[in-house]
């Protein structure tokens, strides 16, 4: 069997609605980050995959994904030296007690 | 070597914010003065450079200066000349670190003010970071305060899954067309390259759920319901200072990115009725910003709430666009003209929010009860930035939301009835404030209240423009229907 474009687009679709989840349900700030960074990296196979079956003669869409990988290992350095300032302060990294403000 | 006149002001803005960084390293034992003199100079000297730059475009089209992005450019650089000057009390209070505070403001800018003028949806996703990335710093700046922290934790949480959500739509468009860049064409590009992609047909699907998520990342940075959960916390956490830039400059962010994308492929994504979709957005972000800013008790939540209220009036005239020949204050337009109205009176408001901190410390609706009486001053003028929010002639709101509406009784009569009603509601909550400070019996043990010279020039500067803008719109109504000549309406 040959892999299609439907094959990547499913796998970026199932692997974004994991890292959707798991934003929603983790309650452990470092584990936020990772399923964001699961959500940024479903769009790279969805850009590199779009690439190769749309216009395999430029490479838009591989530019494109190495310019998410930056800007996201960026967000994630920031994430987590928030985390960890608040780590420092509450001594606790859990988003159900880093409540004082209500959601 | 390309000529990169055009994009001066940007790389001049980049520069500047290196040396205001290496100074603050440098000097580490002076007061924040000179520091934010040295930010206050570099803005200035940017803004006289745009029209020094001039029109023009670069790197084949992806960076393209147009009146629009001039437009937008100048609103950014009031937000954080205000921002910046009324941060004088914040700086009093950071033990270190201060170069940076500035440095991030000033690179947070050029983000926006690149993200005006480009027309490729891989430089606008940089811009966009670049704009957000150093605000989650900034909205965290207060090491010493656990709210500023979580303040900053949730607009990062928040603010990096609405841009995976906004990447998601922005391969989907990519995949749709074969090309990042934004062009009347994408149509046409569609059915070219949608043949061998989906056998199946469902085109229009994927191109809804591609228009549909970009909306929503947009959305996030708007502050739009349902996406605008953060705001409150954020605007209450994070330093004053930074509130007030995020509350203009993040939203102006949203705003010009969102108008670009879709006015520039309007002819692409007419038969999928966005036009709707965003205006359903638009009620429910006056319903619920309006009735839950009335349940505040805290003025920078309150002020959040109104701010996604007027998010909403915002986008009434994004989505009233021109059909056939109108009248010259058309939708479009007033968005321009809504955007520089909000930015004098809301960053007017929160530097009288300010002002009131650093003399009394507090945020409460029910401290500023007898302020006409020790401070006469601080309460004339924080009456006029909220009679101008509330949309009460002669003041620029009230201009700003004539156009609005006026621009979207033609398409969305619902949407302009429901404006106005929520409108009523929001002069009850902003009257509060006012009956507070004017009517409330009872004796205040507080004492005049004191000014820094940065933050006297934000409110003389923003009391002015309120009124003049109110008074005689006609220049920026002028500019901004010129300006949203560049989109093929």
């Amino acid at each position: 069997m040959e892999i299609s474009l439907a094959h990547y687009l499913a796998l970026a679709a199932v692997l974004f609605g994991i890292g959707l989840f798991g934003v929603l349900t983790r309650r452990n700030a470092v584990g936020i980050l990772m399923s964001i960074e699961l959500m940024f990296n479903a769009v790279n196979i969805n850009l590199v995959a779009f690439n190769r079956f749309v216009t395999p003669a430029d490479f838009t869409g591989q530019i494109f994904s190495i310019f998410v990988i930056v800007v996201a290992a960026a967000e994630a350095t920031v994430g987590l030296a928030i985390v960890l300032l608040i780590y420092r302060n509450f001594r606790d990294i859990f988003v159900d007690n880093i409540n004082l403000m209500k959601w | 070597m390309p000529d990169l006149r055009p994009m001066l002001p940007e790389l001049f803005l980049f520069a500047w914010a290196i040396v205001v960084l290496l100074f603050g390293i440098s000097r580490k034992e002076r007061s924040g003065d000179s520091l934010i003199y040295l930010t206050l100079v570099g803005l200035v000297i940017t803004g006289i450079l745009i029209p020094i730059a001039g029109y023009g475009n670069l790197f084949g089209g992806t960076f393209v200066v147009d009146k629009f992005a001039a437009f937008f450019q100048i609103v950014f650089l009031f937000a954080a000349f205000f921002a910046v000057a009324s941060s004088h009390g914040l700086m009093k209070k950071l033990s270190a670190d201060r170069g940076e505070f500035f440095a991030l403001i000033l690179l947070s800018t050029t983000g926006m003010m690149l993200l005006a003028s480009t027309l490729e949806l891989i430089t606008l996703y940089v811009s966009l970071e670049l704009t957000t990335i150093p605000l989650f710093v900034l909205a965290a700046y207060r090491k010493d305060q656990l709210s500023s922290s979580e303040a900053g934790l949730k607009y990062l949480i928040l603010g990096a899954v609405s841009s995976a959500i906004l990447l998601y739509g922005i391969s989907l468009v990519y995949g749709l067309t074969g090309t990042t860049f934004l062009q009347p064409a994408l149509s046409r590009l569609i059915e070219q390259s949608v043949p061998m992609l989906l056998a199946s047909g469902n085109v229009n699907m994927a191109l809804v759920m591609a228009i549909v998520m970009m909306v929503a990342g947009f959305g996030f940075k708007l502050a739009l319901v349902p996406f605008h959960m953060w705001a409150p916390d954020v605007y209450e956490g994070a330093p004053t200072p930074i509130t007030s830039f995020l509350s203009v400059a993040s939203k102006g962010a949203g705003v010009v990115a969102i108008a670009r994308v879709f006015y520039t492929t309007l002819p692409a994504f007419h038969d999928v009725h966005w036009g709707t979709f965003v205006a359903v957005l638009a009620a429910a972000a006056m319903i619920v910003g309006n009735i839950t800013a009335v349940l505040q008790s805290n003025i920078k939540r309150m002020l959040a709430f109104s701010s996604i209220a007027h998010a909403g009036y915002v986008l009434v005239g994004f989505v009233a666009l021109p059909q056939g020949s109108t009248v010259p204050p058309y939708g479009p337009a007033s968005l321009l003209f809504y955007m520089m109205a909000y930015l004098f009176a809301n960053m007017g408001a929160f530097a009288c929010v300010i002002a009131f901190e650093k003399n009394f410390g507090s945020y409460q609706i029910k401290d500023y009860h007898g302020l006409s009486k020790h401070s006469p001053g601080l309460a004339i003028i924080m009456t006029l930035f909220l009679l101008s929010l509330a949309g009460i002639p002669p003041l620029a709101g009230f201009m700003a939301k004539y156009y609005v509406f006026l621009a979207g009784w033609q398409q969305f009569p619902w949407l302009v009835i429901i404006g106005l009603l929520t409108s009523v509601i929001a002069l009850f909550y902003y009257a509060n404030i006012i009956m507070q400070m004017y009517f409330s019996r009872g004796e205040t043990s507080l004492t005049k209240a004191r000014y820094d010279r940065p933050l006297l020039l934000t409110l003389i500067l923003t009391a002015v423009g309120t009124v003049a803008v109110g008074i005689y719109p006609e220049p920026i109504l002028r500019f901004a229907t010129e300006a949203v000549k560049v989109f093929p309406f």
